[in-house]
């Protein structure tokens, strides 16, 4: 069988693509190319991956130029055709920037910039991206960010929980998501959100900075062995 | 006839300024004690060739509800003057 194609883009600023590379070229059958993001092509891709960094410097907002870069258009065109995307970080930023989530994300509550393991709860495992955790299982992945403070107004944040788009919330290591475990000043300790077609996922949290055992924990692996899982039961 | 866009992007009111937040922290400490609160924004300016006002101020808008603010979390207001 074909190898499945794993597109990361590269924007101006982009830090964490070779890092997603990496981690997706440690699986079997998978094949990750490199997207500039002057492209206009997805070269075949089965599943786009924006990374984490700073596109554009964060200029303006995060995430707020790289929106309008070239291969965006495709990548927006790819999600609504239902194909997975993945937004890390600044990709979850750019996600939201481009209208293909809902919220905004701000700098964070205690004004730092917050490099640390931290501890997320799979709220929903019922995604391509979740399926392989357990429902409510603990997770212990990095997060790296200034602005991760997410926010949507009250009556965006009930249609979420409604059609159950809340994927990963901050918690603390028993799996308690309390204010105390909240990093950043999120609404409702939220680390990450799907669309409500559930293809489109983006997270704060590092998965490719947890996904071997020698950088402390494998727990962001199975992210990514659950989309490709996702898409070889698709072929 | 170019129009000089002064554009001015805040965070909304419920929007939590962390910046605003250490900035006022900063002048209190400072001993200004009448200070209330401080709340910081952007300040941009865009040059428009256009010869018609109207054709400006609606690029403008279109600029700011696009590009320049992010409508969840912020709002915006221009003032154009007109530059010969």
């Amino acid at each position: 069988m074909a190898a499945i194609t794993a597109g990361i883009v590269v924007f101006p600023g982009s830090n964490c693509d070779h890092d997603t590379e990496h981690a997706v070229a440690s699986f079997e059958g998978l094949r990750p190319v490199m997207l500039w993001h002057n492209e206009h092509d997805l070269r075949g891709a089965d599943v786009i991956i924006l990374p984490g960094g700073f596109s554009y410097g964060d200029y303006l907002r995060a995430g707020a130029i790289a929106r309008f870069s070239p291969i965006m258009q495709e990548v927006i065109e790819f999600a609504r055709k239902g194909y997975p995307v993945l937004g890390i970080c600044n990709g979850f930023q750019v996600l939201l920037e481009s209208g293909l989530l809902e919220g905004a994300l701000s700098r964070n509550r205690d004004k730092k910039f917050i490099c640390s393991q931290t501890t997320i709860k799979a709220v929903n495992s019922s995604t391509c991206f979740t399926s392989g955790y357990r429902e409510n299982e603990v997770l212990s992945i990095p997060i790296a960010h200034g602005e991760g403070n997410y926010f949507a107004p009250p009556d965006v944040i009930r249609t979420l929980e409604e059609h159950n788009q809340i994927v990963f919330r901050y918690c603390d290591e028993n799996g308690n998501v309390t204010p105390e475990a909240n990093p950043n000043g999120s609404v409702g300790n939220i680390a990450g959100i799907v669309n409500r077609e559930g293809n489109v996922l983006g997270l704060m949290p590092h998965p490719e900075r947890a996904s071997e055992l020698l950088l402390g924990s494998c727990d962001g692996r199975r992210l990514f062995e659950s989309v490709f899982g996702y898409i070889a039961g698709r072929r | 006839m170019p129009y000089n866009a002064k554009i001015k992007v805040t965070l909304r009111e419920s929007i939590l300024d962390v910046q605003g937040k250490a900035v006022e922290h900063a002048l209190k400490n400072l001993g200004y004690v009448s200070v209330r609160s401080a709340r910081i924004g952007k300040y941009i300016e865009v040059s428009i060739n256009e010869p018609e006002e109207a054709e400006a101020e609606r690029i403008c808008n279109e600029i700011c509800q696009k590009l320049l603010s992010n409508p969840v979390m912020e709002n915006y207001t221009f003032e154009l003057e007109h530059v010969n």
